[in-house]
């Protein structure tokens, strides 16, 4: 019974995920860090999300300012260049070569932190 | 009534949320050696406060264009019109930061021709988002002459030691507004030149008292700059920063924030995080903002400091 009603789950999720592939994705992967060719980190409510992200040597990371105040992007120990001041839906890039782990803050707002792990 | 009455608290969150709403500007006014808000702009205005008068103006984060303000220029238009209608000219203007939205020549201009118009002196600390151009040289270029390091300095008016100081240089991943070594040793000397009964009045952007930890509302250094301080008699400390009203005293300390020209932020932790509150409707926003009237007098115990709002 309990395994007749698993099989079938699994067959409607399968069909969902034929007819919607990216909802389907984002529910899989885990929240709390992704590991990408290329990556996304937003700004949002005074907060970079994902606030740890994991991306492999060579990756170009894009941060993009969602709020309605400014931001800025500051390596903590000087590791990697720092952005201009990022206006309301302004973005920055930064192509990550060498493996390690890159802390940063927003140096407008330095109680807001993260985490770029790059292997 | 017990401490935890949760209508207490209510009202009490109410309370701050009135004191985060009401603001044009600080009228100070110097009496007898402790500045004392002499209250919202209009009341200052019926004072007709007599002594030394100076004004507080904050935050006019000119380049701002986004809810609840589409027009942060206009905003401080209104201000310095208010400034310019009192009746009394002060003496001189400070500025407390977030001059600029982004640091761009451009807004420095536009600001500089609007607060212009009072056609008073003014003396200027940065914000941290006077600092965000790629070579960190703008503000120094334009406000600095004359100054130390960042931009601190101090000047004496009437018997009163005013001190400028800089939290916002130099800021570290996790933390709060910091003044430095070599800022806090220059403090100390320029202290050490006064005597116990001069009255002092310390301006920096971001609060040397700790209000909000959480959102980087303080200066870790700001306690060692406080203990300079102990000796004086009369002691004021006008902040900006969190764009509104708040006030306390410790001892011979008076610690005051002032509005903004251009958005309110929320009330310590009424908010998730802080920023613009773009929920603020058209015909609140200008009893939101503000600027700070100060009056000096010269045989009495404090400065009195008049917050006026640009509409009540």
């Amino acid at each position: 019974m309990s395994i007749s009603n698993t099989m079938r789950s699994a067959l409607i999720a399968a069909g969902m995920g034929a007819a919607c592939a990216p909802f389907v994705a984002v529910f899989v992967l885990p929240a709390w860090s992704q590991t990408v060719s290329a990556s996304a980190i937003s700004i949002n409510n005074f907060a970079f999300k994902p606030q740890t992200l994991t991306v492999k040597a060579g990756t170009t990371v894009t941060w993009t300012n969602k709020d309605a105040d400014a931001h800025g992007i500051a390596s903590s120990n000087n590791a990697f260049a720092r952005s201009k001041a990022l206006d309301t839906n302004d973005d920055y890039s930064f192509t990550f070569s060498t493996p390690g782990t890159y802390q940063y803050f927003c140096y407008i707002h330095p109680q807001m932190t993260g985490t770029i792990v790059v292997e | 009534m017990s401490e935890f009455d949760p209508d207490q608290r209510v009202n009490r969150r109410k309370v701050l949320e009135c004191m985060a709403w009401t603001g044009t500007g600080v009228l100070w006014a110097i009496s007898g050696g402790v500045p004392h808000s002499v209250g919202i702009i209009d009341e200052a205005v019926a004072q007709e406060p007599h002594g030394l008068t100076f004004l507080q103006i904050s935050d006019s984060h000119i380049g701002f264009h986004l809810p609840p303000n589409p027009n942060a220029l206009g905003t401080l238009e209104e201000c310095i019109a208010k400034v310019n209608a009192l009746p009394k000219k002060p003496a001189f203007m400070i500025h407390t930061g977030d001059i600029s939205h982004l640091s761009l020549t451009s807004q420095f201009d536009d600001a500089d021709k609007i607060i212009g118009q009072s056609r008073l002196d003014v003396h200027y600390v940065p914000g941290e988002h006077d600092l965000v151009d790629p070579e960190q040289k703008l503000f120094l270029d334009r406000y600095g002459h004359g100054t130390k390091g960042a931009g601190w300095h101090s000047f004496s008016a009437n018997g009163v030691h005013f001190v400028g100081l800089v939290n916002v240089h130099d800021l570290k991943a996790g933390g709060l507004g910091n003044l430095g070594n070599d800022q806090l040793e220059w403090l100390e000397k320029d202290l050490n030149a006064h005597t116990a009964s001069t009255p002092i009045v310390v301006f920096a952007h971001i609060p040397l008292w700790t209000v909000y930890p959480a959102w980087g509302w303080g200066t870790e250094d700001g306690t060692q700059a406080l203990s300079y301080l102990k000796r004086f008699g009369s002691v004021t400390v006008l902040n900006g920063h969190i764009h509104q009203v708040m006030q306390k005293v410790e001892g011979t300390v008076t610690f005051h924030s002032a509005r903004s020209t251009a958005f309110p932020q929320p009330a310590p932790g009424t908010a998730p995080f802080p920023g613009p509150m773009k929920e603020v409707a058209a015909d609140k926003l200008r009893t939101m903002l503000g600027i700070a009237n100060v009056t000096f007098k010269q045989n009495e115990q404090r400065l009195a400091i008049i917050d006026n709002s640009l509409q009540t």
